[in-house]
């Protein structure tokens, strides 16, 4: 192979991997690095990690930043761990319904109705919370028509609390478990589930041992794409959630902009990463074992 | 003692009639096959006894007993689909005991079973393999012990060999069969393939536009035609149309192109004047260079076509009528493009067709 050819080769190849180091590589590193340094008055508001000294080079790298965010910030892990898990639970237990019945749709409805579940996406994710709250405050829609209903006597409180978030969450990222799940179900070779019938398997357990196993790609793509972006969700804890809401987006939000500690908040960005990469690791494994079929 | 009867099945499909009334029955331990062009209906007939479909009127009969409300999953027969339908995420000892397990079969017993079946079909090495890890033929033959392993009293084929390349089709045709004589089990096999059906079954059921065109052993199917379509679609043929006349004995048929009318083979019970077609086999046409006795088409060599073993002289008779003529190679090789020479026929191999 000659020069000029194995140039070539690597110009086609480099693009997506120039990409990758460019946009996420780098950043992360800056992100680490930042997250090692000390909180200093300064523009940027952090020492570097080498400087000169009398000594010649000398590092002020620390890891007292996550000594602070492990004693601290716990309970802001856990509750995000927990309200992510939950929506991500929520999504599958209605999407999958949503999506099995899109799936077995006559052909021509099958986009309109996927359309539909895109649609919100025209709207804003601010303005579709603050709509949330026009519905669930205490003299909001919700309420009101209770009230009329006669159901309640006094508001009730939907409002700045858990369920709120949940609420809020299973909402916005409903779509994203209803897509991937289509996908998978629409798949599906329907003669599998008449097999199944024609060798004695009642509804429900063809359903079970076929229809079940055989969407785990879709219903692990989907638990993903809810799971990793509800986890770091700042915009709606902080709309719809109680002051004892206490989510990692608003974690960093608060050490970023509020307290102006960089490195305090680098350093929870980059626990949130590792705490991440556990599921995305389960995830491709379920998804790479079905992949020969 | 038939295993399934049919009794006047009908099934719509909005304004199209699938199923047309059709009423058959299959005996125990038959190999039966229901042949028919795409969208004749036979397959929306073998979906009706699975209970995939339900008849818009008309009975299912198994074994004597009505299974017309039954769901599929209660009905004593299985299904070897198209498409084989394998569970891809199950390995082929999981495909096949997948019914058993339905059933609620104890381990042991299953597993006997499992083997038994894999033995039938010859696939003990791969009951661990997936099915994405399987060949055509392989798939088959999973796909076919899985639809035995709950000895269904009837096993309904879907187009069984149809996926196969033509080598492997002609011996897993051969298997199909010894498979079904060792096991005994009744078979409905549905076909487009009219090589496959005369191959198979011991009888055939020739379908078209939903309905039962000719029911028959293959041999009548075949040697008897009962109408233009069974005659054409079964088998190549070349149809000669003409009016009855008055013979010498009895009726004859004048055929335009043929100077002197054609004895016929058989006594119809039609009017002088009905138009009739008289249809003789490629291999039944018999090529001379001079006139033979008896009623003879003269006609031009257009081609051969060398298919190994036998060939077949497409000639054009003087009418314009193309016509086919089947021998063996080493005779078809004494003619040239371009031969004027006269086709002829024993009058009892050419079959009068009436409608």
């Amino acid at each position: 192979m000659t020069g000029l050819e194995g140039w070539r080769r690597w110009a086609l190849i480099a693009p997506p991997f120039v990409w990758l180091l460019v946009f996420f590589l780098l950043p992360l590193g800056v992100v680490a690095a930042i997250s090692l340094s000390q909180s200093a008055d300064t523009i940027p508001p952090y020492a570097p990690l080498f400087a000169r000294g009398p000594n010649g080079l000398e590092s002020s790298a620390t890891l007292e930043n996550y000594r602070v965010i492990c004693q601290g910030c716990l309970r802001a892990y856990s509750n995000s761990l927990f309200y992510a898990a939950l929506a991500t639970a929520l999504c599958l237990l209605v999407g999958y319904p949503i999506a099995f019945a899109i799936a077995r749709a006559p052909r021509a409805w099958r986009n309109p109705l996927l359309f539909l579940v895109i649609l919100p996406f025209w709207t804003s994710l601010l303005i579709r919370v603050y709509a949330w709250i026009a519905i669930l405050q205490p003299t909001g829609l919700l309420n009101r028509a209770l009230r009329a209903l006669g159901v309640i006597d006094a508001p009730i409180l939907l409002i700045y609390n858990d369920f709120a978030v949940v609420l809020g969450l299973v909402y916005a990222y409903l779509p994203f478990m209803i897509l991937p799940l289509y996908g998978s179900l629409s798949q599906l070779d329907e003669s599998l589930v008449e097999a199944a019938t024609d060798l004695g398997a009642r509804p429900a357990r063809a359903f079970l041992d076929i229809v079940l196993p055989l969407s785990l790609p879709g219903i692990a793509a989907g638990a993903l794409l809810v799971f990793i972006p509800a986890i770091g969700e700042f915009v709606i804890p902080d709309l719809l959630g109680g002051p004892r809401t206490l989510m990692v987006g608003k974690v960093l939000w608060q050490e970023f902009f509020d307290n102006v500690d960089w490195p305090a908040a680098a350093a929870v960005a980059m626990v949130l990463v590792a705490i991440l990469t556990a599921p995305l690791l389960v995830a491709q494994r379920v998804i790479e074992r079905a992949r020969p079929s | 003692m038939a295993i399934l009867d049919i009794v006047a099945a009908t099934k719509r499909f909005g304004a199209v009639t699938a199923v047309d009334n059709v009423s058959l029955s299959v005996d125990a331990g038959e190999l039966f096959a229901l042949l028919g062009p795409s969208g004749c209906g036979k397959t929306t007939l073998l979906r009706l006894i699975a209970g995939f479909e339900q008849p818009d009127s008309g009975r299912i009969l198994i074994d004597g007993s009505d299974v017309t409300p039954m769901p599929p999953y209660r009905r004593p027969v299985n299904m070897m689909f198209q498409s084989y339908a394998l569970f891809p995420h199950l390995d082929v000892a999981g495909n096949i005991a997948f019914g058993l397990r339905q059933e609620g079969m104890e381990r042991a017993r299953r597993d006997a079973r499992v083997a038994e079946m894999l033995a039938l079909v010859q696939m003990s090495d791969y009951a661990r393999r997936r099915p994405y890890e399987l060949s055509g033929g392989q798939k088959q033959r999973v796909a076919l012990a899985r639809a035995l392993a709950k000895m269904p009293k009837l096993l309904l084929l879907d187009e069984p060999l149809a996926a196969l390349d033509r080598k492997l089709r002609e011996e897993t045709r051969l298997e199909l069969i010894g498979i079904q004589e060792r096991v005994g089990t009744s078979f409905l096999v549905v076909t487009h393939d009219q090589e496959e059906a005369l191959g198979m079954a011991s009888r055939i059921a020739v379908m078209n536009h939903g309905r039962v065109a000719q029911l028959g052993s293959s041999a009548e199917i075949y040697e008897r035609p009962n109408s233009r379509f069974v005659a054409d679609f079964v088998g190549a043929v070349n149809l000669f149309d003409g009016t009855l006349v008055a013979g010498f004995n009895s009726l004859a048929l004048a055929v335009p192109g043929i100077d002197t009318p054609v004895p016929l083979p058989e006594t119809a019970d039609l009017p002088e004047g009905s138009a009739v077609a008289l249809a003789v086999r490629p291999e039944k046409l018999r090529l001379t260079a001079t006139r033979p006795k008896g009623p003879a088409v003269a006609a031009t060599v257009v081609s051969i076509n060398y298919q190994g073993g036998v060939s077949i002289v497409h000639l054009t008779a003087a009418s314009g009528q193309a016509l086919k003529a089947q021998m063996a190679s080493a005779s078809a090789a004494a003619y040239r493009r371009g031969d004027k020479l006269w086709a002829s026929w024993d009058a009892g191999d050419a079959v009068v067709i009436t409608r």
